[in-house]
């Protein structure tokens, strides 16, 4: 019963990582004034899942809102995932954005662009 | 005796919304979002204006809080209080914030601004994806990615202004404009 999970707060998402099934959903807002201390238990079971990692790892990223501070931390969550995905593990990162919202649909493009996994952007009628 | 009416005046002039002028904390920031989204969702804005504007006020109010953090062990007397207000007029928003820092930063800050202004829609999007991709993270912030993704969230030029006050410091502003344009 491996998992990594986190309740949501107002500057926070929920997070929910199934280390078991290989499936990662980020929720909510990220706007915290401090988002490294905030993203280290997640990429630190991204280390250890990367050892045993599942023939499939799916992601769902479904942001309302985040800061330039967490963009980094899920750019380096993105590059363990990544590396994931090179160690023969297929992943899929599904970008959710609301359908009005360009600016969080061209945040996705950005890390698509940077990371070598497939992307799909998924658009959420509001 | 402070005239209280002054300001009250002044800010009502220059639709202002809210405005606050002190310590910056963690705290504070997140019941000022909270406001602030109340506000808007009375006001029944646009879901994309809305978002814009929480979007570009969490970069300012982060910016300044984590400067104050900066300069604060230099200087406890002025460096621990800032200034920011928000503004509203014919739909448009207006985000100004006020605070002191160091004579010797002006330079490396004006020509940040300077360089972020100078570039078009597409070459911001380059240059944020250069700085998130290359440039080394902070443990403060985005590590100069804020004024990038705040010019171009807005489409608009930064406004900005040093007020030198001693040999010491200066008084540095900010005005953020947000239309429903971009």
């Amino acid at each position: 019963m491996d998992k990594y999970a986190i309740e949501g707060t107002p500057k926070t998402p929920s997070i929910s990582f199934d280390l078991n099934s290989g499936v990662l959903e980020i929720k909510g807002r990220s706007i915290p004034e401090n988002s490294i201390e905030f993203y280290k238990p997640l990429v630190d079971s991204l280390d250890k899942y990367s050892s045993g990692a599942k023939s499939a790892t799916t992601v769902n990223v479904q942001l309302e809102y985040f800061n330039t501070s967490s963009s980094k931390c899920i750019l380096d969550v993105f590059k363990k995932l990544e590396s994931i995905h090179k160690g023969g593990s297929a992943v899929t990162i599904n970008w959710h954005y609301e359908e009005d919202d360009e600016d969080m649909l061209e945040a996705g493009e950005d890390y698509q662009a940077i990371i070598n996994v497939p992307f799909k952007m998924v658009m959420v009628a509001e | 005796m402070v005239d209280v009416f002054d300001i009250y005046d002044k800010m009502e002039r220059n639709n202002i919304l809210l405005s606050f002028k002190g310590e910056i904390t963690s705290d504070l920031l997140t019941s000022i979002l909270q406001i602030m989204e109340n506000k808007m969702e009375n006001m029944q804005e646009e879901p994309k204006i809305k978002k814009k504007v929480y979007n570009v006020l969490v970069e300012c109010l982060q910016n300044l809080y984590h400067h104050l953090d900066e300069i604060s062990e230099e200087d406890t007397d002025r460096s621990k209080s800032a200034i920011f207000m928000i503004g509203r007029e014919n739909g448009k928003y207006s985000i100004f914030t006020g605070n002191y820092i160091l004579n010797e930063n002006i330079t490396s800050l004006k020509n940040r601004l300077d360089d972020v202004n100078a570039l078009n829609k597409e070459e911001l999007k380059e240059y944020y994806k250069k700085v998130l991709n290359n440039g080394e993270m902070s443990l403060k912030g985005g590590g100069g990615l804020g004024m990038i993704d705040i010019a171009r969230k807005t489409g608009e030029k930064i406004g900005y202004n040093f007020l030198e006050i001693d040999k010491k410091v200066s008084f540095f502003t900010l005005n953020i404009k947000i239309t429903n344009n971009n």
